[in-house]
């Protein structure tokens, strides 16, 4: 896994590398785009010139021009939120494991107001209003304010996080849309554009706004390099952080910060409502992969990388489909996949793994119970060495709870598995190896009973039922130890005779 | 109140003691957790802290170490405030008080307790990760090292968290709970590292619940419920009338404390 994650990102970094140093120099392709800083609307219509505004499917030649990158626009744009998914899948996962996701929210809704005032201002004191630094400066002052409230609310009254969460998040979200109808309303003022930090509009970007998100995922990066160790004592355990005189607070702030960031930047790429998708998506769908913190900052920078060039890619090649949504929806797709195949807790591996327990539970308690008929009844007729003799089907129905075809299920197996024979469905004996192996099994289950009774205190009428949880996964290691453990009281080269009743009579 | 029967006030001698406090009182929501404790921890003793619940065991502990803000009063580590000496001092949290989903290993929790060797902006290396397995080792669970920290049972958490305290390398101990809800052999095993630790002549403070084990583990007791109704060697105070004090009104509890009583003396 960790080697699969090294090698994408490294043709990740490779394919980011080779395009953006064909970026900077002049474009061989459409000659430079924009000129005057003038903002290119939409690099579909130019893929697409003169097409049909309708929804078809693109061309080949369409496809392959935009997931390589040919085009400088969609360059341009691929690759800003390439880097914008990197940035925020980084941040993301400490937001994720410091369980601040819905923080994130609100910090993104708090962020409208911010835009609005500014565009307010800014077009009193005569400008365009369109000024973009002034504008995500203006988000992020509410932004931040929108987060302080929560704080405060939470800490200063009994409200619960959550709920300051809901609060904050919908009454800044609807100051900063009744502000935008009051724009409307303002002679002279045009608020369009506006939307594109609610909705994000990712073909709209240009190299002010690549160089932008580049600052700041350099700027987590290095964060996420030089203090992975603060933060994972924020994320994992604050107090002891505090102990040990690590500035808590003012670390939670960088980190708050950090998040800001990426948000502020971000929302002319996916908007405003789903840039908190961006943030979580990507780590959430690296935790199905890893345990190790380390490894899931790689995968998670990669899941938004990954999803950011799948979903701007589509959304060109799509009229009219916005990117912040494909994009969401690249991310989405990987971490359905992920919650499904993931190697570290994905369903199916988990039920795969479950499913395995239980076959080898079944398979063991089927030539336990062979094995124990065969004792019970030889040894009810004095032999001391054991021979494999068949069985009848019926006493080795009595002796477990199974019922009729839930025996004939795990016979059929351990027919499969070379370990029984069957007769004419009413007799069933051990195949040699399947003998070794119910021995093998007997002893061990007995084993771990007589250390149950001898060193834990329990009854013997009990003790069955608690062996057999723990047996099945008993290891070479472990029935080693029991050995050492029990060589005083018992004859451990030898099965040793069962410490409660096994069969309870013998139909011979 | 004076506590104990040395020289306690005397300031010349509360820099050799581990923790000296004076007239604390600490309020959560403007509701009194701690009143007016004034206690002073001799060297070199492994003293348990014991009460009923909410009596403020672990608020006791955490406002010690600046976890909580305090109404009131003084606190000295070997005689001066506590942000001066962190390196002297090493803790154990409650095992609930953090998630044990999180992604990391046996080993990189344990390698926490040397981050304020490590630095700023330094990176974790092999060799502290190499150090960190070797008090896993110690603890009796180093071949746990690599596993992700939700695969531990409960009393192999309690002994990482024991690791990541010793790998603090510190001289007086705070742990809270440390044998709330673990096995036998974990019980055992944390007895053990206790009495090494006060053989090195350091001195563990800790959070006890089980009055049946108070007189076997501990050698100095402080008995708390709000006030400290009284603290000094086990003997001296862990008698049934300071029980009853201590636990008074929680009838059902007061037969236990009678019978640990009774249980302690005959382990002497």
């Amino acid at each position: 896994m960790n080697m699969l994650s090294r090698v994408v990102v490294i043709l990740l970094v490779l394919f980011g590398v080779q395009s953006l140093a064909s970026a900077s120099l002049v474009d061989d392709h459409d000659g430079p785009a924009d000129q005057g800083g003038e903002r290119i609307e939409l690099m579909g219509s130019q893929l697409k010139s003169g097409a049909v505004r309708s929804i078809e499917a693109p061309s080949w030649i369409d496809v392959r021009e935009v997931l390589l990158l040919k085009n400088y626009n969609t360059r341009l744009v691929v690759l800003s939120t390439m880097i914008l998914g990197v940035a925020a899948g980084l941040v993301g996962s400490f937001l994720l494991l410091r369980k601040r996701s819905l923080m994130g929210d609100a910090l993104s809704h708090a962020c409208l107001p911010g835009i609005a005032l500014v565009f307010i201002l800014m077009v009193m004191v005569g400008g365009g209003g369109k000024n973009l630094v002034g504008l995500l400066l203006g988000a992020s002052i509410t932004g931040v304010m929108g987060v302080g409230m929560v704080m405060l609310i939470s800490k200063t009254s009994r409200v619960k996080d959550d709920a300051a969460m809901g609060i904050v998040l919908s009454v800044f979200f609807g100051v900063g849309i009744a502000l935008l109808a009051m724009i409307q309303t303002v002679p002279g003022a045009s608020s369009a554009g506006l939307e594109k930090f609610i909705y994000g509009q990712a073909a709209s970007m240009v190299m002010q706004d690549f160089l932008l998100l580049t600052g700041v995922a350099l700027v987590i990066a290095i964060a996420c390099l030089f203090l992975l160790k603060e933060f994972t004592l924020l994320c994992f355990d604050q107090h002891f952080g505090k102990v040990l005189g690590v500035p808590i607070n003012l670390l939670d702030m960088v980190m708050m910060a950090l998040v800001a960031a990426v948000t502020v930047v971000g929302m002319q790429a996916v908007g405003l409502i789903l840039i908190i998708a961006y943030l979580i998506t990507p780590a959430a769908t690296a935790r199905f992969w890893t345990d190790d913190l380390k490894t899931m900052l790689k995968l998670s920078s990669v899941f938004g990388a990954l999803s950011g060039w799948l979903g701007a890619s589509l959304s060109a090649l799509l009229p009219n489909m916005p990117a912040g949504a494909v994009i969401v929806l690249m991310a989405a797709s990987l971490f359905l996949f992920s919650m499904l195949f993931g190697t570290s807790r994905g369903i199916v591996k988990r039920a795969f793994s479950h499913r395995q327990l239980t076959i080898k539970v079944g398979r063991q308690h089927l030539l336990r119970a062979v094995f124990e008929i065969i004792e019970a009844h030889q040894q009810s007729r004095g032999h001391t060495a054991l021979s494999n003799n068949p069985i009848d089907f019926e006493s080795l129905l009595k002796h477990r709870s199974w019922s009729q075809s839930n025996l004939h299920a795990l016979l059929r197996r351990g027919k499969r598995e070379d370990h029984i024979q069957l007769f004419d469905g009413s007799s069933v004996s051990l195949t040699e190896s399947g003998f070794g192996e119910a021995a093998r099994i007997t002893r061990n289950h007995r084993l771990w009973e007589i250390f149950l009774i001898t060193h834990a205190d329990i009854a013997p009428s009990h003790v069955d039922r608690d062996a057999d949880s723990v047996e099945h996964i008993l290891s070479p290691e472990m029935v080693r130890e029991l050995e050492s453990i029990l060589e005083e009281s018992v004859d451990t080269q030898v099965i040793p005779p069962s410490p409660h009743t096994v069969v309870e009579e013998v139909t011979s | 109140m004076k506590i104990s029967s040395d020289n306690s006030l005397d300031p010349s001698h509360s820099a050799s003691h581990p923790l000296a406090i004076h007239d604390l009182t600490v309020a959560y929501h403007r509701k009194p957790v701690l009143w007016d404790i004034d206690l002073d921890i001799p060297e070199g003793k492994l003293v348990g802290i014991v009460g009923p619940n909410g009596a403020g065991k672990s608020t006791l502990i955490k406002a010690c170490m600046d976890l909580i803000p305090r109404a009131s009063g003084e606190i000295k580590i070997y005689g001066e405030p506590y942000k001066k000496q962190r390196s002297l001092v090493g803790y154990v949290p409650q095992r609930e008080s953090v998630d044990w989903d999180f992604p990391v290993s046996a080993q990189d929790v344990v390698a926490m307790g040397m981050y304020q060797k490590i630095g700023w902006f330094r990176s974790v290396k092999k060799k502290h990760l190499q150090k960190a397995k070797e008090v896993l080792d110690h603890v009796g669970i180093g071949h746990l090292a690599n596993r992700q920290i939700s695969q531990l049972s409960g009393g192999q958490q309690q002994r990482v968290f024991l690791a990541r305290a010793l790998a603090q390398d510190a001289k007086f101990y705070m742990m809270d709970e440390p044998f709330a809800a673990v096995d036998a052999a974990t019980e055992r095993a944390i007895v053990t590292l206790l009495h090494e630790l006060k053989d090195q002549g350091k001195t563990c403070m800790v959070v006890h619940h089980d009055l049946a084990t108070v007189a076997e583990y501990f050698d100095w007791v402080v008995l708390l419920n709000m006030r400290v109704v009284k603290a000094g060697p086990t003997e001296d105070v862990f008698t049934k009338e300071n029980l009853m004090k201590t636990y008074g009104g929680k009838l059902s509890l007061l037969d236990e404390a009678a019978e640990a009583v009774s249980r302690g003396k005959s382990h002497k």
